[in-house]
């Protein structure tokens, strides 16, 4: 239990600081990223919380891939004078 | 082993929209989110490969700006420089400041640390000028590669892929050489939280433009900044006839 929370308090933290640059707004993406956390507030098995939070992990690089796609797209769209998607 | 330095500069963050002050004299730009020019992250992550392939031995940002522009520093140190210096400029010379001061003082930095190799962003999306890395190879007397989209370095030479109209054109330059980076050279890494925190034990120099020898007199007056024009409202034509008297009426056809 003792190290899954500090575990979880960084992916916590971590959330916290990628919401800042979240397209809908910091306080959008925190008071969901709460309840998200509060929802599971009273697991105690330590494989679940485990589980918990690789997929806290994984949404982590979903954001990271997010914001890149986001600015080279707009990048692309502002700099670039051919027409092609990506 | 190559050093390698990089030339960086804090923005307007790119989704924010744009506002003009109303006196029209520039953008309003107090509690505004600025961030680290897209282009630049672009040259910082390149420097951060050639450290990791072995090729360079140090990656040192640089910054000319208000005290500020130490924030993009920080991004800089996180996503993998190893030291930044910091030519501080007060806001009254920043506001009249251009790429040809810039490039005298990244000339300045880059003769003082010994570097190899410079690699700037092409462009900052806050004035797109575009010049940087050109002026800062024309004074110090370096070949230049500028819209790199792919750079490869071997034996004392560098090859690189540049983005021109059509395709892409292969140059091999000598080191000491200025790269200017284009937006498809690589994709950057994101500055993590516990990285930031470790960011902040790196060592900033820190300079005045003194200390560099550049004069910062204003060398260009901004006589008005002012928003694009709006784009008219389209109307709808009940049918093709009065389409086309209506392209004849405006000289269309």
């Amino acid at each position: 239990m003792a190290a899954g929370r500090q575990r979880v308090i960084d992916l916590y933290k971590t959330l916290l600081y990628m919401g800042r640059d979240y397209p809908q707004g910091y306080d959008f993406f925190r008071s969901r990223l709460k309840k998200a956390f509060q929802r599971n507030r009273d697991i105690s098995d330590p494989e679940q919380i485990k589980m918990l939070v690789k997929r806290g992990e994984f949404v982590v690089k979903e954001i990271e891939a997010l914001y890149m796609l986001k600015k080279y797209r707009t990048l692309k769209q502002r700099y670039s004078t051919e027409k092609d998607q990506s | 082993m190559a050093r390698v330095l990089v030339g960086v500069k804090r923005v307007i963050d790119y989704a924010v929209k744009i506002r003009v002050k109303p006196d029209k004299s520039g953008v309003v730009t107090d509690g505004v989110k600025h961030g680290l020019n897209p282009f630049d992250e672009i040259a910082i992550e390149e420097a951060v490969r050639l450290k990791e392939k072995k090729i360079a031995s140090e990656v040192i940002a640089v910054s000319c700006g208000i005290s500020q522009a130490q924030e993009s520093l920080r991004t800089a140190l996180a996503m993998g420089a190893d030291r930044a210096v910091h030519v501080e400029v007060p806001q009254a010379q920043y506001d009249t400041l251009l790429p040809l001061h810039v490039s005298k003082m990244l000339a300045r930095v880059a003769v003082d640390e010994k570097a190899d190799i410079i690699i700037v962003g092409k462009q900052a999306i806050d004035d797109d000028s575009n010049q940087t890395a050109q002026m800062t190879a024309a004074l110090l007397g370096w070949p230049q590669a500028t819209f790199a989209s792919e750079v490869t370095v071997a034996d004392g030479n560098v090859l690189v892929k540049r983005e021109v109209d059509g395709g892409l054109e292969t140059v091999k330059v000598k080191l000491p050489a200025v790269i200017s980076a284009d937006l498809r050279l690589n994709e950057p890494r994101y500055a993590t939280l516990p990285n930031i925190m470790k960011a902040k034990k790196k060592p900033i120099k820190k300079l005045t433009a003194a200390d560099v020898d550049v004069d910062l007199a204003p060398r260009q007056q901004v006589l008005s900044v002012e928003d694009p024009p709006i784009r008219q409202a389209g109307s709808v034509v009940p049918d093709v006839d009065t389409l086309i008297t209506k392209l004849k009426e405006k000289g269309h056809l």
